[in-house]
C-alpha cells in the first residue's frame, strides 16, 4: 500500500528525511533528478506514515496519504 | 495521518540544499490554514535571503529596508488592524542592524509580530559573524573563531526581552521532528495571539545555515542539537494571558 | 470656512488629518516638535493613530508600512532627522509609494542650529539617499499655503506613485497667521489596488517591491514619470518678471523678504521682480521664459552660505545671464540688503 508520496523532482538531496526515519525506510535510489540531485526513495512495507519525512524535509517532497 | 503541504507556500524555492526556510514556510502555511487567516496575513520581509520568499509565498508581501521590518509590519497593522502583520527577519537584521527596531517594539509592546530565523551568521553576504554567532564559531570576519575578546559574547534575546511587558516570547529549533512539532505550538500561540491583538510576539527559529556552517544539512542540524541550544535554550519565556 | 490663528507647524498639521491622513509616526525634533505634539492628541480625535518612534529611520520605515497598506500617512522632521530619513525615502522610492515628508529646515550642516536656514535644497530636490531618484518638493511661503500644500501633495503623492517632500522652514513653522483650514476629505485605503491588504485564494499576492531585476520597461517608466513630473508639475508665482532688470530667485521665507524688497525697490523707481519657487523640484524653469529678454540679471536670496538655487537657475537660464546669490544660513535676507545687492549687480552688468 502506498502511504507516502513523493515528488522527487523537488529533492535537493539533503537527506535530511533519511537521517530521522524511524524506520529506516528511505534510502538513495541511485538515479539524479533533472536537479541534479540524487533523490531518495522510500519502501513503502518498512514505512509507517509517521510524517516524519513530511516534518523534516524543507523542500515540499512529502506527502503523507494515509 | 494524512497531510500535504498547503498551497499558499511554494516548494520551488530557491534556498539552498538543507536550508530550513522551506521548513518554516511550511509551519506557516499550516498554521494560517488552521487558523483561517491564510488570506488575511501581510508579512514584510527583511532583505537578503529572507526577502527571497515573497516569490514564493502566496500572501501579500512587502519587503522591507535592512533590519527594519519591524516597524514597517507595525505600520501595516496599525492601519489595517483586520490583517495580521508579520515581520519575518534574521538574527543580523534583528539583533545588529535592528536592535533598536526590536527593543522599542518590545517597549511599546506594539502590536505586531516578528519571526526571527537565527543561524548565527549573515547568511546571503557569506556568513559573517552576527549578534548571535557562537564564541569561537568560524565565519568569514573572523576566522580564528569569534573571540570575546574581539566581538564580545553572543547576544540572548530571552535575556534582553525576558523581563519585559511584551505578549509573547519563545524560541524553537527545527533540529528533529519533535522539535519542529514543538516549534508549530509556539508559532501558533503567538499568530494566535496577534491575531487577538496582545500586543508584541517574537519567536526566534534556530535554523542551520550548511552552505555558511561548511556542514552538510544531516550534520548541520546536528550541531544545532550539540552545540547551538545548550547557548540558546529552546523554551517559552514570555507568555502574558489576554489583552493588556 | 473663518479663518483662525494658527501655528504653521500645528496648521500644517491640522490640514494633513484634514486631507485624509491617519497615520503619522515622527521623532521629536526643533523646530517641528509641535507637530508632532499636536497630532499626539488631535490624531486619536478623529480616529487615526500617532507613534513615537525610537529614532526617524524607525518612523520612516513605519510609514513604508502604512503607505503599502494604503494609507495616507506623513512624517515630518528637520535638518539632522531629514538625513536618518534618507533611507527609508530611497527604499519609498524604489517601491513607487505614496507618502509625504514635512522637513521644517534648520540650521546645518551637522547638528548647527534650530534657527531658519534653508541649506537643505540639495539635499532634497537631488535626492538625498543612494541611488537614482529624485522627488517631488513643495515650498510654502507662509501658513496658509503650508495648509493647502500639504493636501496637494498627498494628491501628488498618489498621482505619481512617489514621495512628497515639503520644504517648511523654521520661520514659517514658528509663526502664527491666520489662516483658513481646508475641509475635511475622507481617504479609502483600498482605494489603489497596490495597497497590501491579504491575498484571496486564486488571487495572485500583491508585493510592495524595492529590488530591481532587469527589466528595460522599468526603466522606461520611471524616465516617463520623471519626464511627466518636470512637464505638468512646476510652480511659481511671478512678480513684475516683464520689466525687471533684475530678477530675484527665492523660496520660503527668503521669498517674503523678497517681495518686500521687490516692493521698496519699485517704490524708488530701481525695477526688481521674483521668481517665487513653489516645486523646487520640479524645478519651473518655465517661469524663466516670461522674463524681460533684456533683463540684467539673477540673483538668488536664500537662507544658505553656498547659494543652492543659483546652479539650478544657471541651469534654467542656460547661463545666458549673471546669476548671484545673496543670503545666510543664519541670518534672514534683509530687504536693504538685496536691494543693495541687486543694485551692485546693475551696476556690474553696465560696466
Amino acid at each position: 500500500m502506498q502511504k507516502i508520496m513523493t515528488e522527487i523532482e523537488r529533492c535537493k538531496g539533503c537527506y535530511l528525511c533519511m537521517a530521522n526515519c524511524p524506520k529506516e525506510a528511505i534510502h538513495l535510489s541511485g538515479k539524479v533528478n533533472h536537479k541534479g540531485y540524487e533523490y531518495i526513495e522510500v519502501d513503502q512495507e518498512k514505512c509507517i506514515a509517521c510524517g516524519s519525512c513530511y516534518q523534516m524535509c524543507p523542500d515540499f517532497v512529502f506527502s503523507i496519504l494515509v | 495521518m494524512k497531510c500535504s503541504v498547503p498551497a499558499s507556500v511554494k516548494y520551488d524555492h530557491t534556498f539552498c540544499q538543507g536550508c530550513a526556510q522551506g521548513i518554516v514556510n511550511r509551519l506557516i502555511g499550516e498554521i494560517m490554514e488552521e487558523l483561517g487567516t491564510t488570506e488575511k496575513l501581510i508579512v514584510t520581509t527583511d532583505v537578503a535571503c529572507g526577502a527571497m520568499n515573497v516569490d514564493f509565498w502566496d500572501f501579500d508581501t512587502i519587503v522591507g529596508a535592512h533590519g527594519r521590518p519591524i516597524p514597517t509590519a507595525t505600520g501595516v497593522r496599525k492601519v489595517r488592524k483586520d490583517c495580521l502583520s508579520l515581520a519575518h527577519l534574521g538574527d543580523g537584521a534583528a539583533y545588529n542592524i535592528g536592535m533598536a527596531e526590536t527593543m522599542h517594539a518590545a517597549i511599546r509592546d506594539d502590536d505586531v509580530m516578528a519571526l526571527v530565523l537565527n543561524n548565527c551568521v549573515f547568511a546571503m553576504t557569506g556568513g559573517q559573524t552576527s549578534a548571535t554567532t557562537m564564541l569561537g564559531q568560524r565565519t568569514t570576519t573572523s576566522v580564528k573563531g569569534r573571540k570575546k575578546s574581539v566581538e564580545g559574547s553572543p547576544f540572548h534575546v530571552e535575556k534582553a526581552l525576558g523581563d519585559m511587558d511584551i505578549a509573547y516570547l519563545a524560541r524553537g529549533s527545527v533540529d528533529s521532528v519533535a522539535a519542529i512539532r514543538k516549534t508549530k505550538k509556539y508559532l501558533k500561540k503567538a499568530f494566535e495571539k496577534h491575531k487577538n491583538h496582545e500586543g508584541f510576539c517574537l519567536v526566534e527559529i534556530l535554523t542551520p545555515c550548511p552552505t555558511n556552517w561548511g556542514l552538510s544539512p544531516v550534520d548541520s542540524m546536528k550541531r544545532i542539537r550539540e552545540q547551538v541550544i545548550p547557548e540558546f535554550p529552546v523554551g517559552e519565556f514570555i507568555d502574558r494571558g489576554g489583552n493588556e | 470656512m473663518a479663518k483662525v490663528l494658527m501655528k504653521g507647524n500645528e496648521a500644517i498639521a491640522e490640514a494633513a488629518l484634514r486631507a485624509g491622513s491617519r497615520f503619522y509616526s515622527g521623532y521629536p525634533i526643533t523646530p517641528q516638535t509641535e507637530i508632532l505634539e499636536y497630532l499626539s492628541w488631535r490624531m486619536p480625535e478623529v480616529g487615526g493613530e500617532v507613534v513615537q518612534t525610537e529614532s526617524e529611520l524607525s518612523g520612516i520605515n513605519m510609514l513604508l508600512g502604512a503607505a503599502s497598506a494604503g494609507a495616507r500617512a506623513f512624517t515630518s522632521t528637520s535638518g539632522p532627522g531629514f538625513s536618518l530619513m534618507q533611507e527609508g525615502l530611497s527604499y519609498i522610492v524604489a517601491a513607487d509609494l505614496p507618502l509625504v515628508v514635512i522637513n521644517v529646515m534648520r540650521e546645518g550642516s551637522g547638528l548647527g542650529n534650530i534657527g531658519a536656514s534653508q541649506g537643505d535644497y540639495w539635499q532634497m530636490t537631488r535626492g538625498g539617499g543612494h541611488g537614482d531618484y529624485r522627488m517631488i518638493v513643495l515650498a510654502p511661503a507662509n501658513v496658509q499655503e503650508s495648509a493647502n500644500l500639504i493636501s496637494d501633495a498627498f494628491d501628488l503623492a498618489e498621482k505619481y506613485m512617489h514621495p512628497v517632500l515639503i520644504a517648511s522652514d523654521a520661520a514659517i513653522g514658528q509663526m502664527v497667521e491666520g489662516v483658513e483650514l481646508p475641509e475635511f476629505k475622507d481617504h479609502d485605503i483600498n482605494k489603489f489596488d497596490f495597497a497590501v491588504r491579504g491575498c484571496k485564494k486564486g488571487d495572485r499576492p500583491r508585493s510592495i517591491q524595492n529590488i530591481y531585476f532587469l527589466d528595460d520597461q522599468y526603466e522606461d517608466h520611471l524616465r516617463e514619470k520623471y519626464a511627466t513630473i518636470t512637464k505638468n508639475e512646476q510652480r511659481w508665482e511671478s512678480l513684475y518678471v516683464d520689466d525687471a532688470d533684475i530678477v530675484l530667485v527665492a523660496y520660503g521665507i527668503s521669498s517674503r523678504m523678497c517681495k518686500e524688497a521687490v516692493r521698496a525697490a519699485r517704490d524708488q523707481g530701481i525695477k526688481l521682480g521674483l521668481i517665487r519657487l513653489i516645486t523646487l523640484w520640479p524645478f519651473p524653469e518655465n517661469a524663466f521664459k516670461e522674463v524681460n529678454p533684456n533683463v540684467l540679471g539673477y540673483l538668488t536670496v536664500e537662507m544658505s552660505t553656498l547659494g543652492q538655487i543659483a546652479d539650478d537657475v544657471r541651469l534654467a537660464t542656460q547661463c545666458n545671464k549673471p546669476v548671484s546669490s545673496f543670503g545666510s544660513m543664519m541670518a534672514l535676507p534683509e530687504s536693504d540688503g538685496i536691494i543693495e545687492k541687486a543694485l551692485e549687480m546693475m551696476k556690474e552688468a553696465r560696466q
